[in-house]
């Protein structure tokens, strides 16, 4: 009993005299945050710009979901009324010269059809979002498929 | 008795019939002063209820419309320039702002008889509430909105594509007004499920 007491004293002990690496450090890794201590907060980036309104950008892979190429500010989707719909439903596309919502997305997940967007779609920007002027955070040399390029 | 009141009535009368010429320009000096005091007291104290401060100093303006506006475009913007509640829920003209006010005199039974002085109760009536204004801007034809968005000082190329497509059809032509697509732009929508271009 009093040998192990020693050992943990002496741990306790040396354990002053060495540097051992805080819970804070980042271990000199270089991450999207920076390499700001954990335990500090980072200076905030830029705001980015969202353009306010161009023609619709083209996709980059097969299956992609088409981003959105306008401002959404204050655009609510929510229990009461969904004004992305008020434009692309298949209601109102050609009176808003909207692109309309696709087919697929009235389908439930086991591939029922609706009569209507299938819940499990109507939170667009899930998948579709917009787009700002950021440059991107990793380089990337991907290029589209022949079918895509433009 | 009887006697002191002939005379009374009688001297009035003569007062009335034949003023002396001094009396007459006090008289009409004193209304003048008064006309004054009385329209300037009056339209101050009408003023005074078109202001912000006034408006919210009700918590059913304050924790609901107030807060949800607080957020939106005609609040904090890029260049500072702000809309206040009467700028858009009070006309400017002397006549319609009038009628408003009197009609604003249901609001302060409401006020009185707690209609809506909870967020459950507010919600509940959202929808009426929000359908009386738009009804009553369709049917002036935006007044409101236009004391600031003149259509005729519009640059269609500052503007977004959708926007200047928009404006410069249905807007231009009168067949829709700022409201028949502006809905929901400073408060909080109500259930739109069956309102006219929502889906």
């Amino acid at each position: 009993m009093k040998k192990l007491l020693a050992i943990i004293l002496g741990c306790i002990l040396t354990g002053g005299f060495l540097s051992l690496p805080t819970l804070a450090d980042t271990g000199g890794l270089s991450s999207l945050r920076g390499t700001t201590d954990l335990d500090s907060v980072p200076n905030a980036e830029e705001m980015k710009r969202v353009p306010k309104d161009r023609i619709a950008i083209e996709r980059d892979y097969l299956h992609q979901p088409p981003v959105i190429p306008h401002q959404v500010r204050g655009y609510n989707v929510n229990l009461k009324g969904h004004k992305c719909l008020s434009c692309h439903s298949w209601k109102n596309y050609k009176k808003a010269g909207a692109t309309k919502i696709s087919l697929t997305h009235f389908d439930t997940r086991d591939g029922q059809q609706l009569s209507d967007v299938s819940p499990s779609r109507y939170f667009c920007d899930q998948c579709h979002v917009t787009q700002a002027d950021a440059k991107p955070l990793v380089k990337s040399d991907f290029k589209s498929v022949d079918a895509l390029t433009h | 008795m009887a006697q002191a009141n002939v005379n009374f009535v009688t001297r009035y009368r003569q007062m009335l019939s034949r003023p002396a010429s001094v009396a007459l320009w006090v008289v009409l000096a004193f209304g003048f002063v008064a006309g004054i005091v009385f329209w300037g007291g009056f339209n101050t104290g009408l003023e005074a209820t078109n202001t912000e401060a006034f408006c919210i100093s009700c918590h059913e303006m304050e924790n609901n419309v107030y807060e949800e506006y607080r957020e939106t475009i005609h609040f904090s913007n890029r260049s500072g320039v702000r809309a206040t509640c009467p700028d858009c829920h009070v006309p400017k003209d002397w006549t319609h702002k009038i009628v408003r006010k009197v009609q604003a005199s249901k609001e302060l039974w409401g006020k009185m008889t707690g209609f809506i002085d909870t967020r459950e109760k507010f919600q509940a009536n959202r929808k009426e509430m929000a359908q009386r204004e738009w009804q009553r801007m369709e049917e002036n034809d935006s007044r409101e909105c236009r004391n600031c968005h003149n259509y005729d000082y519009m640059d269609f190329s500052e503007q977004g594509r959708r926007a200047a497509g928009r404006h410069s059809t249905a807007l231009e032509a009168g067949t829709e007004t700022c409201i028949d697509c502006h809905k929901g732009i400073a408060h909080e929508l109500p259930d739109m499920s069956d309102v006219k271009g929502w889906h």
